[in-house]
């Protein structure tokens, strides 16, 4: 059986998640698939067997309500145990990344992060994950009894395919957490993260001030993106958060569609953002590096080019 | 209090990726070795709450004989001890794991300091995996940290935004960028360190969990396409590709 971690919010599975699990349901063949969910309340897990679920595992409790590693890690790695689960996926999201390692320690498994692709070699996995900041791939055999790996969001395909998903409560946990969640500081505005936006609208230096970035929201907002940005303009001090940085020491990102305005395309940027399947990129220079790696380009100065793009868009009526 | 911080040594960030002649690793000629840029943002904070609070930093690495340069480099920066724990890397982040939690085991260390992620393998694993082995409290690509009477408070980058954890000590916290601004070595420190001696250990022999049957260079990216004419009409240009031919939109 193949178990997957899978996230709700608002209600909702995340789409890292179904594509988790639907990547599960294509590994498993005629084994069964479980759908995981852990929290206060897991209302809208049911979606689950609508991407090939044959078991909901519900994990409600209102210590749950709050993320914490250890705690959910423990019920998560007993689940794993008590449904006799050869492999656990999920999504490499921030929770993913934090929890599926520490599952993969209680359970003595062997822990594939961000792969881009999995296969079954009789009851053995083998993934495939980007390594050097995506420069090389590895292949990675398993040796464990227990398989674990996380999925770089927006590389697996999501695939309906309906089954009757039984629901079942997982007992309450009744170990005591070490450390919990306590409190959101500043919330991104229910923006999406980054690491699963499938549209992104990133800027550089070459954006000059940060008040410019209004561009690129407009933008984002016209195509249903999210902004990003280089470590040039985060550094320069024109208020752009940390969270918002793409490449090596920021966020490694895989959207369908990443627009870079105004980068360079740095060694170190390119780490986080080359895993993109379409990349389009606008700078004045037209021997910028980013153009080495853009599958289009538009040389010309950013200032009339993206609104521009935005007006178009509009009036096209594009949005994701 | 006791710290640990562990240490990784990772080829330069630039390097031009080369596979070796077996087909599983780098190739290593040409390769400068660095401190992977994470565990440097752990080392600094280490080194903060010794000068703050009085504490006694250990550095430690896995990896082999050359492994001990990042350990030097961590003393003439200011840690106490240096252990290298001797044993070639597998490509398994839960056997490096499990030699640095069975080092640590008993040591009394109130923090174990990681980076975030080590350059190159990527795994982004090995703190929360040592904290579990170890039954410890972690918190992740922490940003801000704060230690009071057994217990911390820590600013991370998670989901919704900036999160705040907190739970008990000891714990497991890896670093992420914005957490601190790492210090250069003086020619003081570079010259104290070589008289300190770096401890030399034999990791314990652990079975991997994973291995690394190949490595492979992506495929290159075709040549793209730059579009003619002026904003307007570059603009309309790209829209249309990408939703007709390019099928993003
Ligand atoms: C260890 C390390 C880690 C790093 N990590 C990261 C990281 O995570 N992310 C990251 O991004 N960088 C990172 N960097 C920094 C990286 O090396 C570059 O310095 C940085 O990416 C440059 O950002 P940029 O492209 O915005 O700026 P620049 O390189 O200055 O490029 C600005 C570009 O804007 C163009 N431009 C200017 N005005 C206009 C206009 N009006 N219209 C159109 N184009 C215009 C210019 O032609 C130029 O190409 C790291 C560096 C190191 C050493
Ligand atoms: N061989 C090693 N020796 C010492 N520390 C390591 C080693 N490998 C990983 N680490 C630590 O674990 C962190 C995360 O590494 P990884 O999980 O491999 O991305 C690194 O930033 C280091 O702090």
């Amino acid at each position: 059986m193949i178990l997957v971690f899978c996230e709700l919010q608002n209600g909702k599975i995340r789409k890292a998640s179904l594509e988790a699990l639907s990547e599960a349901r294509r590994l498993a063949g005629e084994a069964r698939v479980g759908a995981l969910f852990v929290g206060a309340s897991c209302a809208g897990a049911e979606d689950a067997a609508k991407f090939g679920a044959d078991l909901i595992l519900k994990a409600e409790a209102p210590v749950l309500g709050a993320y914490s590693s250890d705690l959910f890690a423990t019920v998560v790695a007993d689940a794993v145990k008590a449904r006799g689960a050869s492999v656990l996926l999920g999504a490499a999201t921030p929770m993913g990344k934090d929890l599926l390692p520490r599952v993969a320690a209680k359970l003595g498994a062997g822990y594939a992060a961000e792969v881009t692709g999995l296969s079954m070699h009789g009851n053995k996995l083998q993934a495939l994950r980007p390594v050097y900041a995506a420069k090389a791939f590895a292949t990675v055999d398993f040796s464990s009894e227990v398989q674990i790996a996380s999925t770089r969001p927006n590389v697996f395909a999501v695939t309906e395919c309906s089954k009757a998903g039984t629901a079942e409560a997982l007992p309450a946990p009744t170990a005591d957490f070490k450390a919990i969640v306590k409190e959101i500081l500043a919330k991104s505005g229910g923006k999406q993260d980054l690491t699963e936006a499938e549209v992104i609208v990133s800027g550089g230096r070459g954006m000059k001030e940060g008040a410019n970035f209004q561009l690129l929201e407009d933008l984002a907002e016209a195509i249903g993106g999210v902004v990003g940005a280089s470590r040039a303009a985060v550094d320069a001090g024109w208020g752009i958060p940390h969270n918002m940085q793409v490449g090596q020491t920021g966020k490694v990102v895989s959207p369908t569609l990443y627009i870079a305005c105004g980068i360079s395309g740095a060694i170190q940027h390119v780490a986080g953002m080359s895993g993109s399947k379409v990349i389009v990129a606008i700078n004045k220079d037209p021997e910028a590096p980013i153009f080495k790696l853009a599958n289009y380009g538009i040389v010309g100065d950013l200032f009339e080019v993206v609104p521009e793009l935005t007006k178009a868009a509009k009036a096209l009526g594009i949005t994701k | 209090m006791k710290i640990l911080v562990a240490l990784k040594q990772v080829p330069d960030t630039e390097t031009k990726i080369k596979v070796g002649a077996e087909g599983r690793s780098l190739d290593p000629a040409d390769v400068k070795w660095i401190t992977s840029p994470y565990d440097e943002y752990a080392l600094e904070e280490g080194l903060r709450l010794k000068e703050s609070k009085g504490a006694e930093v250990t550095a430690v690495s896995v990896g082999p004989e050359k492994a001990k340069d990042v350990l030097r480099n961590a003393l003439a920066l200011g840690a106490d001890a240096a252990v290298l724990l001797k044993s070639n890397e597998t490509g398994d982040p839960l056997a490096v794991a499990k030699t640095l939690a069975i080092f640590a085991e008993g040591k009394g260390f109130d923090l174990l300091l990681f980076g975030n992620k080590g350059f190159g393998a990527d795994n982004g694993a090995v703190g929360a995996m040592v904290a579990e082995l170890l039954g410890l409290a972690q918190a992740n690509l922490v940003t801000k940290l704060e230690l009071e009477e057994g217990r911390f408070r820590a600013e991370r980058e998670g989901d919704g935004g900036t999160e705040v954890v907190e739970g008990s000590l000891p714990a497991v916290i890896t670093a992420q960028r914005g957490l601190n601004e790492p210090r250069y070595a003086g020619l003081k420190g570079i010259m104290a360190a070589k008289k300190k001696t770096i401890e030399e250990l034999e990791g314990t022999a652990v079975a991997a969990t994973l291995t690394v049957s190949a490595l492979t260079l992506p495929p290159t990216r075709p040549e793209g396409r730059k579009l003619d004419g002026d904003a307007a009409a570059q603009a309309s240009a790209l829209l249309g590709l990408l939703r007709d031919e390019a099928k993003v939109l």
